[in-house]
């Protein structure tokens, strides 16, 4: 059965090399039709009855797309009512190589059962290996061997002795070439477009449609609006010749005519190079990577100051850019470029709304997405009644050169705007939070109730049951992953122990329940909702550290002496109950309290005399308080909507909880680091650019404060001493403005990386321990740290420095994701409560200064928002703006208070 | 193997500036469908061709093809210990072996054959395969010489050099507790590869290289330098083991084989 053939294949890998590879053909192939009686296969994919409606082909068939349908039309085929497709081995292998995400989206349907997709290895089949011919290009000779393909299945499904029934096969292709010779060789053959549209029953299908460029879709004059990109190969070689650079686009959020783009160079040094205006631009949409040519330096010019937002094609937006000032200082300007060249494009599907054209029966219409440094793209729909007011996926299928706009098509609706299920969907969307339910294959791993302690679980477990242990946490939190003890030893000292729910011990490592819970990485808390990392049966209940249940935990004990040296450090896996779960303010009261003289009570007190002395070790050593506005929401319970908000209290306890966090995860990091010096999953936070500290300075400067930026001490202790007289928000906004200064903090497996050093803790190794019902990388830690200690054994994944360092990339992603989500959900839930409150008076300070507008925040809800000087109506005031302070003066003194009003711009 | 190591370094010297380019995306080493890069499923061994008694002046001879790779072994021996004397035992034969890689083996030309540290390490690591397998008692003070040269290679050099010396030694005539077969897998997605190709291991596989005494199971040499946990290792010296059972099928047909032909034509 094993026919072998050897070919040569040459291949250019910098030089010319001949790769020779054995190619083996076989006759074990099978077609993977229900209805084929001659091939021997165990189980069938396609099925007998492939039926659709369709006006073109009236009889049963499958699908044989090719490669440039599959890459274009993904969305098309994965619409439930398209079945009974195969993928050719040929269109899947080229697929992979020109687009990774579409080829992952194709595996994912094949591996859907109810869409019955089929992959036919064909390059390995005797009857439908071709070989390339002399003087043929590789895409020829492919396309020859989907025609082949489809050929000899077009001829199997025949002979095959329930042939009667008429079963085909239809290939769908664009290309005219490949469609004449298809037809030729007398195959069933039709364009996409052609054969989608003939689906009587489902005409939403052609909505799902990408536009296609032969077809002339002329949607602008026929002006070219754009210069050329140049193809791959000459950016290429300009790359390596140095006249071009590489980086990651970013387009700004302030303003749609600018734009970084970030180049990676060799180790540390990484620069920026500036873009400003379309030309220059050149349709590079945000997170493309593309090649840049820098401009003359006489050409350089200065991040421009103004705000901009893509109000349509009413404005001349070349006549904006001649008036941007002109006699910037030498020092402000930054490296200028243009945008040669696209070299890998990262669009998704985008969220947002459509702007339904002025003309009623257009059916080519605006779409704008959610996130504002998304292009606007223009789509066609004849739905767009129906599609108006809500809230829409759409993707990018290109970009032509004479378009203001790229074309796209409409993927799916996901309810009316500003409806709050929809819109917390748009937000988990576009921060790529997975939030879909657990599946069976997930939830299959979890405990089954009722569920107890055995004896078993007890062999490695010390039993920790009579020590009084009790949580402090957030009001209203389930998901208990915390517990802390204190006592007086015998011999005078004192004995802390910080107890941490053991999820390991439920989540075992490969299983589908690990796997979905490192995917998602953390758990995201939105206002009135959190997305779960695991099911909500161990969140909330089997690894919540309650009070008064028996509960498995991981415990880190430490000895001390009253000064909170730490005299013996021990890790053990435990059985513990929890006297009590209190909240902040209830142990709070408890501590203030001298009447209380209860165990508990005691056990609080102990801790929070330590967690001082702690804290103030910690600040010596240089340790960064930093400060961001956290609001929290009274929501209706039944509504659910917001009905009052305010910022985030801190107290004691508070900081008590967190300083005995802290020194658990140092100590744990420690423990892995040396037991496990290549693969330790650890966190670190590098030191922030010292050109990141400019706003900070600047903003000091205006009140005459100084600020030192040398180190995290100096920055702490500078940040200390900045007080004005009568002005006490002062110091909070410097810190508020420090916390932006900072790089963000990620993990990293330690094999791969040397600095471990954390500068906001200012401490020389962290990692995260204490939260593994929340956060996937505290499950790793805690798995190192078992095995460290012998009470488990270790797999493969958990050894492998590449594999972990791929997770950490994840989790990192993740993690900042969930914070975005969390930004923008807080965002949607303050418009909300505004909503029912019109205009309202509120003490708000300026945090940056443009040229035409000033950036707000208000304390009291802890809200940032873009005040435009000039809105739609109304001309701007005469303004002077000075780069330098920077600062607006207002010449005419009645327009001041306008300041005091924040215009909500969505 | 030396081929993995030189790949590696050239890599690192002239890096691919694109993110896209054609060979970042990898190969995919086994579909899902279960089907390897040249066709063959995970179990499955390329196909193994081979001749015994090539050249007439030597002892014994043999020309092995496994897929791609083609090797040619020479057998002389058992004779009188040659060169230092001192090396001599007195209780068995000593097993001398040197193995080298024609210039013209690789997609580049080989600048030197022999005598580099890859050869010499793998001449040792035949020469100890074939001390267990060999019945040195037999012939005590004396030597037997085996020279193995890889004509092409693709992969697996070493097994293939196992396996053709294996035929050349019976070729000669010397009695060997069994044959000795060996086979190289990997370990990709969880599943042992049998019997890797060139693209195969360059792509980064942890592989591994086992000899086998087939008829007892005793393992002649075990070689891996890839890190690998030590869960997968059982699993992974298993398919070794079926696969150079598979082998060892082969190579008896082919003594058969030859054995017949040879009797043919000295029969009468």
């Amino acid at each position: 059965m094993l026919k072998s053939k050897t070919f040569v294949k040459k291949t250019r890998s910098g030089g010319v090399m001949k790769i020779v590879r054995e190619h083996y053909l076989r006759d074990d192939i099978w077609c993977g039709s229900e209805v084929c009686t001659e091939c021997k296969q165990e189980s069938t994919v396609l099925q007998r009855d492939a039926c659709i409606e369709s006006s073109l082909c009236s009889y049963p068939h499958y699908l044989i797309p090719d490669t440039n349908v599959v890459l274009h039309q993904i969305d098309v085929l994965e619409d439930p009512v398209i079945r009974n497709v195969i993928i050719l081995q040929t269109v899947l292998q080229e697929v992979r190589h020109r687009s990774a995400p579409v080829y992952k989206r194709l595996k994912d349907i094949v591996h859907e059962k109810e869409k019955h997709f089929y992959t036919f290895t064909n390059e390995h089949h005797r009857e439908t290996f071709i070989e390339r011919e002399p003087g043929e290009s590789a895409n020829d000779r492919n396309d020859r061997a989907i025609r082949m393909a489809s050929k000899w299945y077009s001829q199997h499904l025949k002979t095959s002795e329930t042939g009667a029934d008429g079963l085909k096969v239809v290939l769908l292709t664009n290309d005219q070439g490949n469609k004449q010779k298809a037809e030729d060789n007398g195959l069933l053959v039709y364009k996409c477009e052609e054969y989608i549209k003939s689906l009587i029953a489902n005409p939403e299908l052609v909505d799902h449609l990408a536009l296609s460029n032969d077809e002339k879709n002329e949607i602008t004059s026929s002006k070219v609006l754009f210069p050329e990109h140049l193809p791959l190969s000459k950016i290429q070689a300009g790359i390596k010749s140095g006249s071009f650079l590489q980086g990651t686009f970013r387009a700004s959020r302030d303003n749609y005519l600018e734009a970084t783009v970030f180049v990676q160079g060799e180790g540390e040094d990484s620069t920026e190079v500036l873009l400003q205006g379309l030309q220059n631009l050149n349709r590079a949409v945000h997170q493309d990577v593309v090649a840049v040519q820098l401009l003359p330096r006489d050409q350089w010019v200065a991040p421009s100051s103004v705000v901009l937002q893509d109000e349509g094609a009413a404005k001349d937006d070349n006549a904006e850019e001649e008036d941007e000032e002109k006699e910037v200082t030498e020092a402000a300007r930054k490296p200028t470029g243009k945008v040669v060249g696209i070299i890998k494009r990262s669009w998704r599907p985008f969220c947002g709304m459509l702007n339904v054209a002025q003309i009623k029966e257009s059916t080519r219409h605006l779409f704008t997405p959610a996130d504002r440094r998304i292009p606007r793209i223009r789509i066609e729909t004849r739905q767009a009644a129906t599609l108006a007011g809500q809230r829409i996926m759409v993707a990018i299928d290109g970009w032509p050169k004479h378009s203001r706009y790229p074309n796209g098509h409409f993927v799916r609706s996901l309810g009316s705007a500003g409806e709050k299920d929809t819109e917390q969907e748009v937000l988990l969307l576009e921060h790529d939070v997975p939030h879909q339910a657990f599946s069976q294959a997930v939830l299959s791993f979890l405990p089954k109730m009722p569920w107890a302690i055995t004896p078993e679980d007890m062999v490695r477990r010390e039993d920790l049951r009579n020590l009084t242990v009790c949580s402090v946490d957030p009001p209203g939190c389930t998901d208990i992953d915390d517990a802390l003890h204190c006592r007086e030893l015998e011999n005078g000292n004192l004995e802390v122990g910080v107890h941490i729910a053991d999820v390991s011990h439920f989540i075992r490592p490969g299983n589908a329940l690990d796997k979905e819970a490192a995917n998602r990485g953390t758990t995201v808390y939105l206002c009135g909702k959190r997305i779960d990392m695991v099911p909500e049966l161990l969140s909330s209940n089997l690894c919540s550290l309650r009070s008064n249940v028996e509960r498995l935990a991981f415990s880190c004990i430490w000895e001390m002496n009253h000064k909170a040296e730490i005299l013996k450090t021990r890790f053990t896996k435990s059985v513990i109950n929890s006297k009590a779960s209190l909240t902040y303010a209830e142990a709070q009261m408890r501590i203030d309290d001298t009447s209380m003289n209860d165990d508990i009570t005691n056990s609080l007190r102990g801790l929070n005399k330590l967690a001082k002395i702690l804290k103030k070790q910690r600040i010596e050593k240089g340790a960064l308080t930093l400060s961001s506005l956290e609001v929290r929401f009274h929501i209706d319970s039944e509504t659910h909507d917001p009905i009052d908000l305010q910022t985030k209290e801190l107290m004691e306890t508070n900081s008590m909880v967190e300083e005995f966090m802290l020194l658990a995860n140092i100590s744990v990091a420690q423990k892995i680091y040396d037991e496990f010096p290549d693969c330790a999953m650890l966190r670190k936070h590098p030191p922030p650019p010292p050109s990141n500290y400019d706003i900070l300075l600047k903003a000091a400067k205006s009140k005459e404060v100084e600020i030192h930026t040398d180190s995290a001490k100096a920055l702490a202790d500078s940040l200390d001493v900045a007080k004005v007289d009568g002005f006490p928000y002062f110091n909070t906004l410097l810190r508020i403005l420090a916390t932006r200064c900072m790089m963000q903090a990620v993990y990293f497996c330690s094999g791969m990386d040397s600095d471990f050093h954390h500068y906001g803790l200012a401490s020389p190794i962290y990692t995260h321990f204490t939260s593994p019902i929340r956060r996937y990388a505290d499950i790793i830690v805690h798995r190192l740290l078992a095995v460290a200690i012998g009470a488990d054994s270790t797999y493969p994944d958990l050894m492998d420095k590449h594999k972990q360092s791929a997770l950490s990339n994840n989790l990192n992603y993740r993690h900042k994701m969930s914070q975005y989500a969390q930004r923008a959900s807080v965002a949607f839930h303050t418009q909300l409560f505004f909503k029912s409150r019109g205009i309202l008076n509120e003490e708000g300070f300026v945090l940056f200064v443009r040229k035409n507008a000033i950036i707000v925040l208000i304390p009291k809800f802890g809200l940032e928002g873009t005040v435009f000087f000039d809105t739609k109506d109304k001309a701007a005031p005469n303004l002077v703006f000075d780069e330098e302070i920077p600062g607006v003066s207002v010449p005419a003194p009645d327009v001041g208070p306008q300041a005091k009003k924040p215009k909500l711009d969505r | 193997m030396g081929n993995v190591v030189q790949r590696r370094t050239r890599g690192a010297l002239r890096r691919c500036p694109f993110e896209v380019c054609g060979n970042m995306a990898g190969l995919e080493l086994l579909s899902d469908q279960g089907y390897r890069l040249d066709g063959r499923k995970a179990t499955e061994l390329r196909k193994v061709q081979a001749r015994m008694g090539v050249f007439a002046q030597a002892d014994g001879s043999a020309y092995l093809e496994q897929g791609n790779t083609k090797a040619l072994a020479v057998v002389y021996g058992p004779h009188e210990m040659r060169g230092s004397r001192s090396r001599t035992r007195h209780d068995q034969a000593v097993i001398n072996c040197q193995y080298s890689m024609a210039t013209f083996s690789t997609a580049e030309r080989k600048r030197r054959p022999h005598g580099d540290r890859k050869s010499t390490e793998m001449s040792l690591h035949l020469k100890q395969t074939f001390e267990a397998a060999v019945m040195t008692q037999l012939y005590p003070r004396s030597q037997i010489d085996i020279y193995v040269k890889i004509l092409q290679s693709d992969g697996g050099n070493y097994s293939v050099c196992v396996n053709a010396a294996t035929l050349a030694v019976i070729d000669a005539g010397i009695p060997m507790r069994d044959y000795v077969c060996a086979c190289t897998v990997g370990f990709v997605d969880e599943t042992p590869l049998a019997d890797l190709c060139y693209a195969e291991e360059s792509g980064g596989v942890s592989s591994l290289a086992l000899a086998l005494l087939p008829r007892g199971g005793q393992i002649a040499l075990l070689q891996m330098d890839a890190r690998l946990h030590q869960d997968h290792l059982e699993a992974l010296i298993e398919a070794a083991m079926t696969a150079c059972k598979g082998v060892s099928k082969v190579l008896d047909e082919v003594v058969r084989q030859h054995l017949q032909e040879v009797s043919v034509l000295t029969g009468e």
